[in-house]
């Protein structure tokens, strides 16, 4: 026999599945709108020239993203050649050293910087490199004077930023990964009479490494839609790559300053050029999470 | 011969060893190099954005915190931050106040009512909406989303409820609001998987004991997960608060950028400016033999002591809820 008052519980148990149902739709609504619109307004911009060739006069229709392509895929490149290494040296140094004082403070560091504002890591990378600061200073007879910075905008300030914002993600998730390697495969690797450092190395690290390149993907589908940090840092351009000390174009800067154009055919570019920010993005995310599906929810559930 | 070859093999052996610990010691000293650069950039970040605002914290001391007018003409300066630290703080409460209630049926719906085939979709799905970039949920608001907002919801608000001080204003789809709301869609996947997490950390035996009693599904989720994870879904709050206080793109292009004494943020319907907004728009034009950038990146300073904040605290209680799931953190 059921208590009295069951009915009524049964009607509010079913009213709050019916609210977290609403719960899911609230948030998949603007994901499918964001998807259909940028499509449905994109496709019709996309065409060889827009795809290849660099801006046109501002108030005339004409030109293309092809320099923030190019832009951007340079900024993906150098700041992964950065954060990538760093990244995994970090996470072999937290998983296997890190089980002390230092170890803790530092992985409890990486979480702070992993949620930190990307355009304060703009404001980094904008004082040390693209801003110019005289440092002088005098110890009694000697007087040491030299100055900092690059004095202009560039594209290594903004890959240094975004290598700053990938960082955290890589470490974590190399850290993550190799903790789930068995102790069983270390065990065989020093019954071999490897050394333990080359066995964290050419063992541990390569059967870790599906975690690893998962993570580095992520975090390069995170960077490569970053804006706030390169209006410090690269600032944009109407160029092609000119060289590491200058300026260059990347598609989120584009895509922002198109936006804030009066004219039909800079929102027509701007949704075009979103087009092709978000194929490369989400074929990056998509491609990742069908190949491990199931796999390293760890690695993914946080980034 | 004998005793040549047994010479040689022990040289060979020990330098072996020699070359083992060392080769152990600088990989060590390597890794641990490298693992501290996190600490190096936090404490370059301090040093960069005090020594930075220096001169407008020298010049204008505490009223740069409360100050409202913002004039970087040169001889005519005035850098007051209070209207761009509401601005962030009450678009953060919004997307706070609707983010979570949303995020949280979303996480007890994965964790607890799913059936176990559409689990794996639905999740895939919210976390999708992770990997949009900023500038897009931008452009989106900017061109879509801006007129759901001002035809659905801030007409009907502003006809019958006009009257009441922070309803006042043209319902214009350019304001705080919808910068608040456009937060509150940012931050679901970032609260959602981790309030996910937290509740599937919960013990089997809390549901088990529940459901002995009798109690519904519901009442489950409840007394049994809701009740025991409360501290873990807090800090998943607190750091969607931090994602939502540091965005800048989005809220940049929906905000509608008002400055000075106009961006205080005293009706939802009035166009604002959050720090990270400010700082986005007039970076760029700022004159660099002037105080502007110190400014700007004074109001970086403000933001870097938010994060901190909130993260640090955020941390705190997201670690200590996932320590007791054993083996993931140590």
């Amino acid at each position: 026999m059921m208590p009295p008052s069951s009915k009524a519980r049964r009607y509010k148990d079913r009213i709050a599945f019916g609210l977290c149902v609403v719960c899911i739709a609230i948030a998949v609504v603007p994901l499918v709108s964001i998807l259909v619109e940028v499509v449905a307004n994109g496709a019709p911009a996309l065409s060889t020239e827009f795809l290849t060739s660099p801006p046109g006069v501002i108030g005339e229709a004409g030109g293309g993203v092809g320099n923030a392509i190019q832009g951007t895929l340079i900024l993906m490149g150098l700041s992964s050649a950065i954060g990538v290494p760093v990244g995994v040296l970090a996470g072999i140094y937290l998983a296997e050293f890190g089980n002390n004082k230092l170890g803790h403070s530092l992985r409890f560091l990486n979480d702070v910087l992993a949620e930190f504002p990307s355009i304060v890591v703009g404001i980094l990378a904008y004082s040390i490199i693209v801003a110019t600061t005289n440092i002088g200073f005098s110890i009694g007879p000697l007087s040491i004077r030299f100055t900092t910075g690059l004095g202009s905008f560039s594209t290594i300030a903004g890959a240094i930023a975004l290598s700053i914002i990938m960082l955290p993600v890589v470490t974590r998730t190399t850290e993550e990964s190799i903790k789930l390697v068995p102790a069983t495969i270390r065990d065989a690797a020093a019954a071999l009479g490897i050394r333990k450092w080359r066995a964290t190395v050419s063992v541990v690290l390569s059967t870790a490494r599906g975690g690893v390149v998962t993570g580095v993907l992520l975090a390069v589908a995170r960077i490569t839609g970053e804006t706030a940090p390169l209006i410090l840092t690269v600032l944009g351009s109407n160029l092609f790559f000119t060289g590491l000390t200058h300026p260059v174009d990347a598609l989120p800067l584009r895509i922002w300053r198109l936006a804030l154009l009066p004219y039909d055919y800079a929102r027509e570019q701007g949704w075009g050029a979103a087009l092709v920010l978000i194929i490369i993005v989400l074929t990056l995310n998509v491609t990742v999470r069908l190949v491990t599906r199931g796999r390293y929810s760890m690695v993914r559930s946080r980034i | 011969m004998v005793l040549k070859e047994q010479q040689r093999k022990e040289e060979e052996s020990f330098r072996e060893r020699l070359l083992g610990f060392f080769g152990h010691s600088i990989f060590q000293f390597i890794s641990t190099f490298f693992g501290s650069v996190v600490a190096v950039v936090l404490a370059l970040m301090a040093i960069v954005l005090v020594s930075g605002s220096f001169p407008v914290l020298q010049r204008f001391g505490l009223s740069f915190f409360t100050g409202v007018n913002w004039n970087p003409v040169i001889g005519k300066e005035a850098f007051g931050a209070l209207p761009y630290i509401l601005g962030t703080l009450v678009t953060s409460a919004i997307a706070i106040a609707i983010g979570v209630p949303i995020s949280l049926g979303i996480a007890i719906f994965l964790a607890e009512m799913s059936p176990w085939k559409i689990r794996g979709p639905i999740s895939q799905l919210i976390e999708l909406l992770a990997a949009v970039p900023s500038v897009i949920y931008g452009l989106w608001g900017l061109f879509v989303f801006r007129f759901w907002i001002r035809d659905w919801i801030e007409t009907p608000l502003s006809t019958y409820f006009g009257s009441i001080p922070i309803l006042k204003g043209t319902p214009f789809g350019l304001d705080v609001l919808t910068a608040g709301l456009i937060l509150a869609i940012m931050i679901i996947p970032t609260v959602s998987s981790i309030s996910r997490e937290v509740m599937m950390a919960v013990p089997a035996s809390q549901r088990e004991a529940a459901y002995s009693l009798g109690a519904t599904r519901w009442e489950t989720v409840r007394i049994g997960v809701l009740n025991y994870s409360r501290s873990g879904i807090f800090g998943a709050a607190i750091l969607g608060l931090g994602r939502a206080v540091g965005e800048t793109m989005a809220v940049t292009m929906v905000i509608g950028n008002a400055i000075g004494p106009a961006a205080l943020p005293t009706s939802l319907l009035k166009a604002g400016q959050t720090l990270s907004s400010l700082i986005a728009n007039e970076f760029n034009e700022a004159d660099p033999t002037s105080l502007h950038p110190a400014a700007l990146i004074g109001l970086g300073l403000i933001l870097f002591m938010f994060a901190l904040l909130i993260n640090v605290f955020a941390q705190l209680l997201v670690w200590k809820v996932l320590k007791v799931k054993g083996g993931s953190v140590e």
